[in-house]
């Protein structure tokens, strides 16, 4: 796994339209967080910015074979690692068998 | 491999039903309320958005053999440990903790099999609980379209209890249901279920299990993604919400009006031939003036209601609501809330009292009582009547765009307007100082695009048509027949009173002084009180004070009016229904909701006296342009 010189602290806020992250981890409470993982958001799964909404806030990310709205504001607190074409596969990090 | 069979239960010859109250639970929009009503025969409110169920329901399951279970329908979770009022209220009842509900004794758990990686994870955790479970995996019909399978023995063997893949729309597999409920209690097999613990192996051992079920998620459906290109597309999606919003009004307005006239014509006729039918004298004048120019005249505006409620019936079964609330939730962060309050919202376009319930899905308690304040400015069903006889009795009709667009559908569309600015107000006023609270975060999950179930829709307005006659012959009638009484007393030799003598005009002039700034006389005046048992009983109440009145009986409603009425003091009587608080079963539900009866007080003093400000100083500035 190669980690380019991406900024030690990327957030989902920081992907482009199109682009797809590993989830990290939450700086945020841990209720909101828990609601995210309950959403499909959890660590080690892929995001992929897939809309920007109106206006460009909120925004549309597909996880886990949905769709979710969240606000740049919240996005900022997401933790995230770019994926690198080469390991673009689904559920990368924790399919199993 | 896709196989609709259900795990085999031990085979039990048909008896009785095995267990007595059962609970539905499962993911929000998984289709629980849909395959209840299915079951029960009920007609629950069913929508395509996260959040529709936000109480529990109890229905009756009858079997071919006249045996029954109670079958209990529950707001959605995402997990069983609640964040907002509705999940708690699924939770107490699985625990046996909420008043007027049995504690259930077998689980129907509802997964969304376009998911099932992410509702496995719920699905482990109500199994853990213990209870006899049937797994039903619904939406089987979008999973086989779009290419998804799974085997459901797999997965049974894995999850240890039975397990049917079912489409609680179309049927298929459904009948899983009944053989669960007569089958002997299933003994839980000892599993290894992620019920705490990190996320990361919840999440892992639901795809494990998945996948050894066979698990193939189905493609997301390609129109979903093309309809919200167009939707939330970065700078049209705004425009479109507006144009939607526009669109939504005017057709209530262009087609609703006509409708209403041509019914109000209908209803003149009626009243003419049955006074002539009728001797003269009390009985008369009850049944033409009290009941029908009262009660009746309200009935001439369902078409309308009914129209109001379909489109946004369509709105909400559609999944463009959930995309209203993305969108609108720059406009509510303003406001100090968020995109989750628009979906209540704009239910109380149609009425206050679900659009408080629906409050029950925003988790933060702060916003959740800013939003149930506000709610109430919003123009509901029972405005329009008022709003729709004003207009056409005192506006004039000019088009303004092309021939469809008219200042009447103008001021129409002005005053939902108003309504939902001051709403926006008042949040912003509550949320900077009494409801205070951290930024909260907007999280909401878009489902796919669905065709409305046009069966039930129809259904749900047919419901809407029976509530509506209820309340005519009830709270509207009752209404209209005490005020008819009042302008029969006191009598002079058996002989009623001029209208002018009457024990309502008393009771008309001891508040006129209060009400002359806005430009209304004492009729008027009466017929604001009368609109505090229920808005729409000011046309009752003008219709049988006319009707009384020798001067204006022959009139029909609208022209009548205008004696009572300059347009100045119209356009103040339709700012006044804007923003007053005129509605019981609002304040009754508020206070339910809250908890207190400071809230609903509050909020019934606030909005009166806004709404009399505001009238007055509509009146005054109309009076300098237009007398
Ligand atoms: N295609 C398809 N759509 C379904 C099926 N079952 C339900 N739906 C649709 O899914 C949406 C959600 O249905 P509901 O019954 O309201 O879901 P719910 O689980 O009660 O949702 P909440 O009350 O929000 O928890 C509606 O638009 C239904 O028409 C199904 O088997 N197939
Ligand atoms: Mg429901």
């Amino acid at each position: 796994m190669t980690y380019t010189a991406t900024t030690p602290n990327q957030s989902l806020n920081d992907l482009a339209l199109g682009e797809t992250g590993i989830l990290k981890d939450f700086d945020m409470p841990e209720n909101i967080a828990e609601h995210l993982m309950n959403l499909g958001f959890v660590p080690g799964l892929e995001v992929m910015v897939a809309r920007t909404g109106p206006g460009g806030n909120p925004r549309v990310y597909r996880v886990d074979g949905t769709e979710v709205a969240l606000r740049r504001d919240l996005s900022q607190c997401i933790a995230v690692r770019p994926l690198h074409d080469a390991e673009s596969l689904h559920d990368a990090a924790i399919e199993v068998e | 491999m896709t196989s609709p069979a259900t795990v085999p239960f031990p085979a039990v010859a048909k008896g009785s039903p095995v267990y007595k109250t059962v609970a539905m639970v499962g993911p929000p929009n998984a289709g629980k309320t849909t395959l209840f009503n299915r079951l029960t025969g009920l007609r629950q409110k069913v929508g395509n958005f996260p959040g529709v169920t936000v109480e529990h329901h109890s229905g009756t399951y009858r079997f071919e053999s006249g045996k029954e279970v109670c079958l209990v329908d529950l707001p959605g979770v995402y997990s069983l440990n609640p964040k907002s009022e509705d999940e708690r209220v699924t939770v107490d009842v699985l625990n046996g903790n909420m008043r007027g509900a049995e504690r259930p004794d077998a689980i129907i758990l509802v997964l969304d099999s376009s998911n099932l990686n992410r509702h496995l994870i719920l699905a482990g955790r109500v199994i853990a609980l213990g209870l006899p479970t049937l797994v039903l995996l619904n939406m089987a019909d979008e999973l086989h379209k779009q290419g998804g399978s799974v085997d459901v023995l797999l997965l049974a063997r894995q999850l240890g209890t039975p397990v049917a893949l079912i489409s609680a729309v179309t049927g298929e597999g459904v009948d899983a249901v009944e053989k669960f409920l007569f089958a002997a209690p299933h003994p839980p097999e000892p599993l290894e279920l992620p019920i705490f613990g990190d996320p990361r192996h919840c999440r892992e051992w639901a795809v494990r299990v998945g996948s050894h079920a066979g698990y193939q998620r189905g493609a997301t459906p390609e129109w979903t993604r093309r309809l919200d290109s167009i939707f939330l597309h970065k700078v049209w999606g705004g425009a479109i919400f507006a144009i939607v919003i526009v669109a939504v009004f005017q057709t209530i307005f262009s087609l609703g009006q006509p409708a209403s006239s041509f019914l109000q014509h209908l209803l003149d006729h009626i009243a003419t031939i049955l006074s002539n039918m009728l001797p003269p004298g009390m009985i008369n004048s009850l049944a033409v003036n009290g009941i029908w120019k009262g009660a009746g005249s309200v009935l001439v505006f369902l078409p309308q209601i009914l129209l109001l409620f379909l489109v946004i019936g369509i709105l909400e079964d559609s999944g463009y609501l959930a995309r209203a609330a993305v969108i609108s939730d720059k406009v509510m962060a303003r406001a100090g809330l968020n995109g989750k309050s628009f979906i209540p919202l704009l239910s109380a376009y149609g009425c206050a009292v679900p659009a408080i319930m629906a409050t029950r899905t925003i988790e933060n308690k702060r916003d959740r009582i800013a939003t149930i304040l506000i709610a109430p400015f919003m123009t509901c069903s029972a405005r329009l009547p008022v709003y729709t006889m004003l207009i056409a009795a005192f506006i004039p009709d000019h088009p303004v765009f092309g021939p469809v667009v008219t200042t009447r559908a103008v001021v129409m569309l002005g005053l939902y307007v108003l309504g939902f600015v001051m709403a926006v107000v008042t949040a912003k006023v509550l949320k900077s100082s009494v409801l205070r609270s951290r930024d909260v975060a907007f999280i909401m999950e878009l489902p796919p695009y669905r065709w409305p179930m046009w069966k039930s829709l129809a259904l749900r307005l047919m419901d809407r048509a029976k509530a509506f006659f209820f309340r005519a012959g009830t709270v509207i009638l009752g209404a209209s027949v005490v005020l008819w009484a009042l302008t029969y007393l006191p009598m002079h030799n058996g002989q009623p009173p001029q209208i002018a003598d009457s024990a309502i005009a008393s009771v008309g002039r001891f508040i006129e002084p209060a009400i002359q700034p806005l430009g209304f006389n004492w009729k008027i005046g009466v017929g604001l009180l009368s609109s505090f048992a229920a808005r729409e009983v000011i046309i009752a109440t003008m219709g049988t004070l006319h009707g009384v009145d020798p001067a204006s009986h022959a009139m029909d409603l609208q022209e009548a009016l205008k004696s009572d009425l300059s347009p100045a003091g119209a356009i103040a009587l339709l700012v006044f229904f804007a923003f007053a608080m005129q509605c019981m079963s609002t304040m009754a539900v508020v206070r339910r909701e809250t908890n207190s009866w400071k809230w609903p007080l509050l909020q019934f003093l606030y909005m009166t006296a806004v709404a009399y400000i505001a009238a007055f100083v509509a009146y005054h500035i109309t009076l300098q342009y237009w007398s």
